[in-house]
């Protein structure tokens, strides 16, 4: 302890009085006035706008004033049957786009790390391909394989007598999941893959000789020696999923059962858009956002507990 | 402590760029190097052999199918496209779309082609030095403010960018920077997870003692961190510029919002347009369809070009055939 203590204290007594103090405030400069302008700003002018409402003034004919009006704007959005319907919709989403991808990430990220993979560089690059798509373009690709006129899989089985619709009312959400587990399992399935790596292979070889099987060491060795990365592709999964845009948006143009306000993101850029209705349209977006942080914390509160270490020392 | 040192100063001598210490100071390793004595699991059972392969190749064709179908239909005409087996080859129509697709509304795809450029490679270039500067000075320096700045960029990671779009918007309107390539670029300089990265990278990677000895050598603080600690972070720099470029290329939400301008339209959003304008205009579909392809190829390139860099970043020193 002691002889870890000793140098961090010359380091902090030499770095901190390099004889321009101002050093280090000038170098974070960029990112601290670019952090409040598009950052914190932002948040502030979403917050103080959520609380406004236009009324049209005199007869209706002149401009449009701003009042305020309190909280009105979220007790609207929680009345909102199709704004809170939105809420159930992407987590029912999420509960089951997350956890498939990223299982599926897992198990292809343990071949990899594994000796059974031979021409690892092409299976790689194969499912880290769709990553390189944008998510808009992917959304646009999936939409003509979904399309019956065009789509070589809706011909496919046809052709075996099985009538399939994948924009139906019921099965829609799940051909936008569908989407996002193509695009996005590549990368975490690299990220699990680069923290599989910087496990020390002793370990392995340690446990091989105590006679564990590879199916053995992946599930009490690897997977919770990776627990912090599964922790982060999790969260910004779960994060993703709440902010669904993208797909669906696309996907609407293709099929009249993605309603304008689908997801609350589209619900809000709807209100912003078609309702012109900034205000309101604030005052979503404020709920959306602490629906995020909320959900976030608590994952990262049970995970926290349950994975030691997992704040990489920070 | 001298194993230590002797770590922290390898990378000087230029052997491994980015290499990190492995000091008690840092409990997790980012990664190994000279890392050889890898078992190969030579007691692996044929079967198993043989299901994983299957498994990859099922895997396989599910994350490359639908690229192939784009390629194969952007070879089709119109009517082809509509009349023909998905993935069989019609008529080669691939030239003729690719005029036609130059051509329409005045070459408006090229310009959109030209607008995803700009933004995404300023845009990376700078976020990633605003990101590296300021996660230097995080890891480097002790200064007052630091801790609550750490906080501030751990914290605001849990922001998503989506959510305060419809927010940016409507102060770039205030500012009058909407429809303007800066109301896009500026707010994409603010990238938490890269001043994260940066930060983690440039605690690993710049040794103290380097610097002190710079400074010895009367170096000033700003030439120390351009000619030394930008390139003891290549590597952790070029992974923040990959995904600065990735998440400007695939941005959609506040291009949308921003922009009514065709002419300062990216690609995302000038497809989409033709994308919803095909239900009324037939010939919008193959252009679609061949905008899409000629959009993936840059990123994939780009993508392609960097993996050697950054992948050997994070899987260094694994020998494996």
């Amino acid at each position: 302890m002691a002889l870890a203590a000793a140098p961090t204290a010359t380091r902090r007594r030499k770095f901190s009085a390099a004889g321009r103090p101002w050093i280090p405030y000038l170098f974070v400069a960029p990112f601290v006035v670019l952090f409040l302008v598009f950052l914190a700003a932002p948040i502030g002018v979403a917050i103080g706008n959520s609380l406004l409402s236009q009324q049209s003034s005199g007869l209706g004919f002149g401009g449009r004033e701003l009042t305020f009006v309190g909280i009105d704007n979220y007790i609207r959005a929680f009345q909102d049957s199709d704004f809170v319907v939105s809420f159930g919709r992407v987590l029912l989403y999420g509960v089951v786009q997350v956890p498939v991808m990223m299982i599926i990430a897992g198990l292809l990220a343990l071949l990899f790390d594994s000796a059974l993979v031979k021409a690892k560089k092409f299976f790689q690059f194969a499912v880290f391909l769709p990553y390189a798509v944008p998510g808009v373009i992917a959304a646009l690709l999936w939409g003509f394989l979904y399309q019956p006129s065009v789509s070589p899989i809706i011909q496919a089985f046809t052709s075996l007598g099985i009538d399939v619709n994948l924009l139906a009312p019921g099965t829609v959400l799940w051909s936008i999941a569908n989407i996002a587990v193509w695009s996005n399992t590549g990368i975490n399935m690299i990220i699990l893959f680069a923290a599989l790596q910087t496990v020390p292979r002793e370990m392995y070889e340690a446990a091989r000789l105590d006679g564990a099987g590879e199916a053995r060491i992946a599930w009490s060795i690897k997977i919770p020696m990776i627990a912090p990365a599964i922790l982060l592709t999790t969260l910004s999964s779960v994060i993703g999923t709440l902010q669904l845009f993208n797909e669906p948006q696309v996907l609407k143009t293709i099929t009249s059962n993605i309603s304008s306000d689908f997801t609350p993101n589209m619900a809000i850029y709807a209100a912003s858009t078609l309702g012109k209705d900034s205000q309101y349209s604030s005052a979503m977006a404020v709920i959306l956002g602490v629906v995020t942080l909320i959900i976030s914390v608590v994952i990262l509160r049970i995970t926290n507990r349950r994975s030691m270490g997992a704040t990489d020392g920070i | 402590m001298a194993s230590d040192t002797l770590t922290r100063i390898a990378p000087l001598a230029g052997a491994a760029p980015g290499g990190s210490g492995t000091g008690e100071d840092e409990p997790r390793p980012r990664r190994r190097g000279g890392d050889v004595n890898r078992i190969a699991g030579d007691r692996v059972s044929r079967g198993w052999m043989i299901a994983v392969t299957v498994a990859m190749i099922v895997a396989t064709a599910y994350f490359l199918i639908p690229v192939l179908w784009l390629v194969v239909a952007s070879t089709k005409s119109t009517g082809d496209l509509f009349s023909t087996p998905g993935f069989a080859f019609a008529d080669f129509h691939l030239w003729d779309n690719l005029v036609a697709l130059s051509t329409y509304d005045g070459g408006i795809f090229w310009r959109w082609g030209l607008n995803s450029v700009i933004y995404s490679v300023f845009g990376s270039v700078l976020t990633t030095l605003v990101s590296a500067v300021t996660g230097y000075a995080l890891a480097v320096y002790r200064f007052r403010g630091r801790k609550v700045l750490i906080a501030i960029v751990l914290g605001s990671m849990l922001i998503p960018g989506t959510v305060i779009a419809q927010p940016t918007y409507v102060l770039l309107v205030g500012l009058g920077l909407n429809n303007t390539y800066a109301g896009l670029l500026l707010p994409a300089l603010v990238y938490p997870f890269g001043v994260l990265l940066c930060y983690i990278y440039a605690q690993s990677s710049v040794p103290t003692e380097l610097i002190e000895a710079a400074r010895l050598d009367g170096a000033g603080e700003v030439r120390i961190f351009v000619s030394m600690g930008l390139r003891l972070m290549g590597t952790g720099l070029v992974t923040v510029l990959l995904f600065a470029f990735l998440g400007s290329w695939n941005s959609y939400l506040l291009p949308l919002l921003v922009l009514t301008d065709q002419e300062l339209m990216p690609l995302t959003v000038g497809l989409t347009g033709w994308s919803q304008s095909s239900i009324t205009i037939p010939g919008l579909q193959i252009l679609t369809v061949v905008g899409s392809l000629v959009s993936i190829i840059p990123i994939a390139v780009v993508f392609l070009s960097l993996q050697r860099f950054w992948k050997s970043g994070v899987t260094a020193g694994g020998v494996r055939f």
